[in-house]
């Protein structure tokens, strides 16, 4: 087993994937807990069919690189739907909602009708599970990637107390001079980025699955927002780095086995978590 | 000069108007009482006081060296609270935030100062014990002492003791006057006891789409309206 690992570490894409899978669940896991609190869990899902719709409409009209359409557009679906908050016509989940259905009916339609490729199903279902796109990563994406990674983590860290405070109580931080609307924006712009960065790993379905497993395990166990966010950090790292092995030894796709990984973590966490209160 | 002054201030969202023409100010020291039905304009009024709401017409002015970021804030728990994995350290100290500025973590200072408020609210045991597993009472009081961590002058308290049994209503009480007498910290309450606002507060604000009283408690007890509702509170009850 360890032989066959080794072998596969030789080569460059097989480190690439371990690299990005890392670096991407760790910023889901910690933007999942924020967005789980503020009960956002679906805009993971939303977000990624508006990413898959963009990426379907950069695809039929050819771009190199399909980044520099879809990154604008998924921000800005963020934006809308997060800052729009209170005063939006369309209230929270109605509005991802809609927005998730519709792009992903757009996209499938536009790929289909302006198909450049002779296998559409292969196309859509490549870009939804991302069963072989982050075996595919260029060294460019893979440098995209990371630099984007730690841009996040470092944004998180330097604004965390201020996050906490928008996440328990935004009319308090408003009320004490926290400009809570322009954090918001932030962490719009934040999760939208995570999320074009995630589809090359899971796909755009399983996205949700990387942003709320972590979030949800972790708070079965732990009390303080500080060891949440910790242990949803540790948990999607670990489940990453184990359905990444397990999908090379065992041939399974890759995004479909680390969710499984973490659907077992969060099994784990609630039994334990149901001991220790009894 | 007072720490707060509205002059004809109108409230309400979008076209329609919730309170009009309210004129009213606070001294240091006062304990004003904002009482009135529900839906009568009283936490438009907090929230226009805060700046989370503009007002219509009419201005909102804090005074004697008071920033409208410097008001301790106590809101009506939400449905995201209750289950929100933190401990009540965390939650205290979040109460510093508007001391921060653009520094990205607290100082010793300040987390001094959260556990000096946990101190006086009475639940330094509980510091490391999880929020949601608090009862009622145990969690106003965290919401309380991050309130302090914010003020040093002046407390806004959304109806603090909805939900709380009679014993730990009366003990709310009794820690928001204590607050009052002893730290000389300007209490602004919204309730709609009527009873305990006669009982604690030394000025009373009695709205109802419009300022149906503004003055002193002992004027309002001898008001008519004062004394209507005291019958009616006294026959709610029975």
């Amino acid at each position: 087993m360890i032989d066959k690992l080794a072998l596969y570490f030789q080569y460059p894409f097989v480190r690439y994937a371990m690299i990005v899978g890392i670096l991407i669940s760790l910023c889901a896991s910690l933007l999942g807990v924020t967005l789980v609190l503020k009960r956002f869990s679906f805009i993971g899902d939303g977000l990624s069919h508006v990413a898959f719709g963009a990426m379907s409409v950069a695809a039929v009209l050819n771009l190199t690189d399909n980044m520099l359409l879809v990154l604008p557009v998924t921000i800005l679906c963020a934006i809308v739907l997060l800052s729009g908050g209170q005063q939006a016509k369309i209230k929270g989940d109605a509005a991802i909602a809609m927005l998730s259905v519709g792009a992903l009916a757009l996209g499938y339609l536009i790929m289909n009708v302006f198909s450049t490729s002779s296998n559409v199903s292969g196309d859509v279902c490549t870009t939804l599970f991302g069963s072989t796109s982050i075996l595919t990563l260029t060294q460019s994406k893979v440098w995209m990637c990371a630099v984007l990674s730690v841009l996040v983590l470092i944004i998180y860290v330097l604004f965390y107390h201020k996050i906490f405070s928008i996440t328990f109580d935004e009319p308090f931080a408003i009320a004490t001079g926290i400009h809570a609307r322009a954090y918001d924006l932030m962490l719009a712009v934040i999760i939208a980025v995570i999320i074009v960065l995630a589809m090359n790993l899971v796909g755009s379905l399983l996205i949700s699955a990387l942003i709320i497993f972590p979030a949800i395990s972790a708070m079965r166990l732990f009390t303080s927002f500080r060891a949440v966010i910790l242990c949803a950090a540790v948990l999607s790292v670990f489940c990453a780095v184990l359905g990444i092995l397990i999908s090379i030894l065992a041939s399974t796709p890759v995004g479909a086995t680390i969710v499984a990984a973490d659907i077992a973590a969060f099994a784990l966490c609630s039994a334990a978590g149901s001991l220790r209160r009894s | 000069m007072a720490l707060l002054t509205c002059q004809n201030v109108t409230l309400g969202y979008e076209n329609t108007k919730v309170v009009e023409n309210l004129s009213f100010e606070i001294r240091a020291g006062d304990y004003l009482c904002i009482v009135g039905e529900n839906g009568s304009g009283k936490s438009t009024l907090m929230k226009a006081i805060l700046h989370l709401n503009a007002p219509m017409s009419g201005s909102i002015q804090t005074g004697d060296g008071l920033k409208a970021s410097e008001i301790g804030y106590l809101p009506q728990q939400t449905v995201v609270q209750r289950d929100f994995p933190a401990s009540v350290r965390e939650i205290v100290l979040s109460g510093c935030l508007n001391r921060l500025g653009l520094r990205p973590f607290y100082n010793r200072k300040e987390k001094q100062l959260a556990e000096e408020n946990m101190e006086k609210m009475g639940i330094s045991n509980l510091a490391n014990r999880s929020y949601r597993e608090l009862s009622g009472g145990q969690q106003q009081r965290v919401l309380l002492a991050r309130a302090l961590c914010a003020t040093k002058k002046m407390l806004l308290l959304d109806e603090p003791v909805a939900g709380l049994d009679p014993k730990v209503t009366a003990e709310m009480y009794a820690l928001i006057e204590k607050l009052n007498r002893e730290d000389g910290i300007t209490i602004l309450m919204i309730s709609h006891d009527i009873a305990a606002a006669v009982k604690y507060a030394t000025h009373i604000l009695h709205i109802s789409h419009e300022p149906l009283f503004w003055g002193t408690r002992d004027e309002y007890v001898k008001s008519g309206l004062g004394k209507v509702f005291a019958e009616q509170e006294g026959a709610g009850e029975e």
